[in-house]
């Protein structure tokens, strides 16, 4: 019985770093403002939310059926206080940290209403950090990490991150509307969209 | 005189032109050439009536809007 619970702790654990890797390269799509496919933009918003909390859903089974784990020798502090484990405490402790992270992003999300668009947007910066560390935990801690298929699936991920993070900083991410450069130069021109320069879009990416 | 109508309110200062309301509520809102939200209905600036069919359409924009630039008022 542990056996099953062990292979379904590291396959749950696999496949909540792909939802994760497949809701940040939404996210970042969702924030381009561009549809996809076909997909309209509050389609792609919503796609990118359920993905998210499958891969929670996800992460939540990879923790319980690890928990009773004769090697990982888990106690319920492990998930939330990171680094005291017995076995590998630093990767495990990342995925700790990963967790708590994410439980931020999981409860001011849904609720961006009550908390605010700004707690919203600051905690969902989190998710940049969140990533690269669960998989770093992934790679630290699993048992498949010295596998070819497990080192290809972690290659494809962070290629596929890396490059939307990197189209995330270029210029032509956003079309149109982006009042990025506004926020810091403060409101003026915010009033009347007519007023602005059509070229803002280009100056300020 | 007419009933009173439900408004959906637009926060330029907050809207960041990403068009999701455009999408949701093609009826009520075109979307200018720096994608962000015109009502259809003319003069109304940034209080857009909205029919009673489209009042959940509308509240599903609400929520939805990136900047949390929308707010519907209610006529009673
Ligand atoms: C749980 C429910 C979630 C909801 C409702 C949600 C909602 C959203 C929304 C509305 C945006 C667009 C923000 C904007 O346009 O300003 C966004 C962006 C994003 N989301 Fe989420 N999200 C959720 C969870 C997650 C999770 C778990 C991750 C990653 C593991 C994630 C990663 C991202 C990323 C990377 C962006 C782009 C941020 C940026 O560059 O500005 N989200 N999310
Ligand atoms: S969804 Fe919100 S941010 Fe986007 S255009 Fe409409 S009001 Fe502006």
């Amino acid at each position: 019985m542990n056996e099953a619970l062990w292979a379904l702790g590291r396959g749950t654990g696999v496949v909540a770093l792909a939802l994760f890797t497949m809701s940040v390269l939404l996210g970042i799509l969702t924030r381009s403002g561009r549809p996809l496919f076909g997909l309209p933009r509050f389609a792609l918003t919503l796609v990118h939310r359920n993905v998210a909390l499958l891969a929670t859903a996800f992460l939540a089974v990879h923790l319980v059926t690890l928990l009773g784990d004769s090697y990982a020798q888990l106690r319920l502090v492990d998930f939330v206080v990171p680094f005291l484990g017995a076995y590998k405490p630093f990767w495990l402790g990342l995925g700790t940290v990963a967790v708590d992270l994410l439980i931020a992003v999981v409860l001011t999300s849904p609720e961006r209403a009550s908390v605010g668009v700004r707690v919203f947007r600051a905690v969902h910066w989190l998710t940049y950090l969140i990533w690269p560390v669960a998989l770093l935990h992934g790679i630290g801690n699993g048992t498949d990490a010295g596998a070819g298929w497990f080192i290809a699936f972690a290659v494809v991920c962070a290629v596929a991150v890396l490059s939307a993070l990197l189209w995330r900083l270029t210029g032509g991410f956003a079309p149109l509307g982006s009042v990025r450069a506004d926020l810091t130069q403060g409101d003026q021109n915010r009033t009347d969209p007519k007023r602005t320069d059509p070229n803002r879009v280009e100056r300020n990416r | 005189m007419t009933a009173p109508r439900s408004l959906l309110h637009i926060d330029w200062t907050a809207c960041d032109g990403r068009g999701l309301c455009t999408e949701i509520l093609p009826e009520l809102l075109a979307r200018d050439d720096w994608g962000y939200p015109l009502a259809r209905t003319r003069g109304a600036g940034s209080d857009v009536p909205v029919q009673e069919r489209l009042l959940d359409a509308a509240s599903e924009a609400v929520a939805l809007c990136p900047r949390q630039a929308l707010r519907l008022v209610l006529g009673t």
